[in-house]
């Protein structure tokens, strides 16, 4: 086996591990069943998604997608907290 | 230091991260720098407390404990998923702790959290009493005496 | 064909086992997402993928780069420091939002806050 075929399998390997965790965290986000499911999900999806942009910048030898990879964990972080901040307020109030 | 520069070292952390993430030249130096001061002038509004570090060893030698630690649950979660074992257990432990100081409640949050098996829930700063929830529970005795000896020593002993 | 063909074996056999390892990781952790019955377990499950699951990755990528561009690459040290931050402070954000909303619901399975104990 050369060089370039185990790399080729193993992203390979890794961007489809990456694909199914993604749809595995989005289906917990909709079946929920409470908000906080959701979000937690969310949060997964998130990193799941993130690693999937890493692999596929050293499968096409792009540095570009780091940048991509770097604003999605900032966004998740920010949007994450939002949300979990929202409901811990939402319920308390009412 | 000064009104400029509250905190030196984070600035200078910034504007080094600020040059590594870009193709380094003047440009980017002048533009990191001004990020820099003006992150450090945000920080000292946050009105966190002084920070006392004690020793840094002591912070080392939890920081190969914590590697370690994290690496071995990762491992034992990843066994429990797949498995699934019928009898496993989970649950919520109290902790009593006597870490207060702020930094070293925030390393212990990040330890605890950022290993697998084990959530932090909510730390009461009256009591000090932290509530855990723990993937694996056999003992709820076990865990009190491995966060007390394990993690809050070596903290105790880095933060006065 | 990818990008990577340029690295010699001896790099690419760890590159491949970390990129690997860091994907089954992840993966397990949105399996247990999926499986896992109550939401205090299911909260333990990402941490897998947000510890040893990104950190392999992360260096599989780091070596490979480092490699290829002839000189440091430090970009994934960058997304690995922020993600060890910042997990931390959505997962025990999310753990209280839990415990406030079961409280609230009063829901028998969650301990009661820390003020009004007897002891």
């Amino acid at each position: 086996m050369t060089t370039a075929t185990l790399l080729l399998a193993a992203l390979t390997f890794a961007q489809l591990a990456l694909a199914l965790a993604a749809c595995l965290a989005a289906v917990r986000i909709l079946i929920g069943p409470r908000a906080q499911d959701r979000v937690l999900a969310l949060d997964a999806l998130y990193v799941s998604v993130m690693l999937l942009f890493v692999t596929t910048g050293l499968r096409l030898g792009s540095i570009f997608l780091f940048e991509a990879a770097l604003v999605i964990a900032v966004t998740s972080f920010v949007s994450n907290v939002a949300l979990a901040k929202f409901l811990m307020r939402g319920e308390v109030i009412e | 230091m000064s009104r400029i520069l509250p905190h030196p070292l984070l600035t200078l952390a910034l504007i080094l991260m600020w040059l590594v993430l870009t193709r380094a030249s003047l440009g980017h130096l002048v533009l990191g720098t001004a990020v820099g001061v003006g992150a450090g002038l945000v920080y000292a509004r946050l009105e966190t407390g002084p920070t006392r570090l004690r020793s840094v060893t002591a912070l080392v030698r939890l920081a190969g404990v914590v590697a370690l630690d994290i690496v071995r649950s990762n491992a034992a979660v990843a066994v429990l998923i797949v498995s699934s074992r019928r009898h496993r257990k989970s649950g919520f432990v109290e902790i009593p702790l006597r870490l207060q100081d702020p930094t070293g409640l925030a390393l212990l949050a990040m330890i605890i959290t950022g290993t697998p098996g084990t959530a932090w829930l909510e730390h009461d700063r009256a009591s000090g009493v932290l509530l855990l929830h723990v993937f694996d529970l056999k003992d709820p005795e076990d865990w009190r005496h491995l966060i007390r000896t394990r993690y809050e020593a070596l903290l105790l002993e880095a933060f006065a | 064909m990818t990008g990577l063909d340029p690295l010699p074996l001896w790099l690419a056999v760890p590159v491949a086992l970390f990129l690997v390892l860091g994907s089954t990781l992840t993966l397990l952790g949105t399996v247990g997402l999926v499986r896992l019955r109550s939401f205090y377990d299911r909260i333990h499950a990402p941490t897998l993928g947000t510890s040893w699951g990104a950190a392999a990755i992360l260096i599989a990528s780091l070596l490979s780069w480092s490699w290829l561009q002839d000189r440091a690459m430090v970009h994934e040290v960058v997304i690995g420091v922020f993600l060890l931050i910042t997990t931390p402070v959505t997962m025990m954000l999310l753990g209280r939002t839990a415990l406030v909303r079961d409280r609230a619901k009063g829901s028998p399975d969650v301990p009661p806050p820390a003020g009004s104990r007897s002891d």
